[in-house]
């Protein structure tokens, strides 16, 4: 147990997660959980920029994490208001249900 | 280099802190139950953050997604009324759910396949070139080494090199805030005075 955490533990772990958050993402039917699945996938996107952040020396993946995350934090405010506005007059919270268009 | 037995610990901790939350968030009826999942992931990946030396990150991200994207989350699932636990076995289309699981384990086998095959190509981490302490690494391999914390070095690569990606973020949110106000807005009916 000498040997150094490589990043390659690190790839297979965001890997992972990932894939967690894309099956998620296809297997859930609420919308919000949908939006945490999304989440999730970001998440093993930014663990992977910090790691190789690190790997090169370089605060680039820093600013990156930085900027990641600013955009996930407008892209949920604008996602749950969507999502507000579709299932207000609704009673079922459910994607399947949102089939039709209607003002 | 030799990695102290604690950092196994930490490293091997935080995953099974970032999967078992997201499985969690995947597996949990409840969506108030699959948003503290989502809060488990986020503190695991907040520890591995900190354990790559990136700890102005690591608090940025307990506060800003921890802090504040779920607790958002669960004003929209109280708002919303969903705070009870659905049934997971509807699925309106037969094929999904297998094809699902098909994708997944492709994706994360074709990842893995191919880290473990480059192998060695991809390296070690640097090895305390902490960019809490040290500074950079000129063209000759030697080591400046700045006074400046996590924090001075980000900013000075963000204030420098990505002013403009900065300034367009701002907009973003700008344009993001305004949206948010504009889409839940109750508009008044016509006729009705403003």
């Amino acid at each position: 147990m000498i040997a150094a955490i490589e990043p390659t533990w690190y790839l297979i772990v965001a890997s992972l997660l990932f894939g967690i958050g894309a099956f998620g993402l296809l297997v859930r039917r609420n919308p919000l959980v949908m939006f945490m699945c999304i989440e999730l996938m970001l998440n093993a996107a930014n663990l992977l920029f910090i790691t190789f952040a690190r790997h090169h020396g370089d605060t680039s993946g820093h600013v990156f994490v930085f900027l990641v995350m600013a955009v996930a934090a407008a892209e949920v405010a604008v996602g749950l208001a969507i999502i507000i506005t579709v299932f207000r007059q609704r009673k079922a919270i459910n994607v399947d249900e949102v089939r039709d268009m209607y003002g | 280099m030799n990695t102290t037995f604690l950092e196994y610990v930490v490293f091997f901790a935080a995953s099974l802190m970032m999967l078992g939350g997201a499985i969690g968030v995947i597996l949990f009826k409840n969506p108030v139950h699959a948003a503290l999942g989502l809060v488990l992931t986020l503190f695991g990946v907040a520890v591995q953050f900190v354990a790559q030396e990136a700890h102005f990150l690591a608090a940025v991200q307990v506060i800003v997604y921890a802090g504040a994207i779920v607790v958002l989350f669960l004003f929209v699932i109280m708002l919303l009324g969903v705070d009870r636990a659905v049934d997971l076995s509807i699925e309106p289309i037969p094929i999904q759910r297998p094809l699902a699981a098909v994708m997944t384990v492709g994706l994360v086998g074709l990842v893995s396949a191919a880290v473990i095959k480059a192998g060695d190509a991809i390296g070690t981490l640097n090895p305390g070139l902490g960019l809490d302490v040290a500074g950079e690494i000129t063209a000759d391999g030697q080591n400046i080494v700045s006074n400046d914390g996590n924090i001075q070095q980000l900013a000075r690569n963000l204030y420098n090199d990505h002013v403009l990606a900065f300034q367009l973020t701002s907009v973003l949110l700008i344009v993001a805030v305004v949206s948010t106000v504009l889409l839940t807005r109750k508009w008044p009916k016509q006729g009705a005075a403003t």
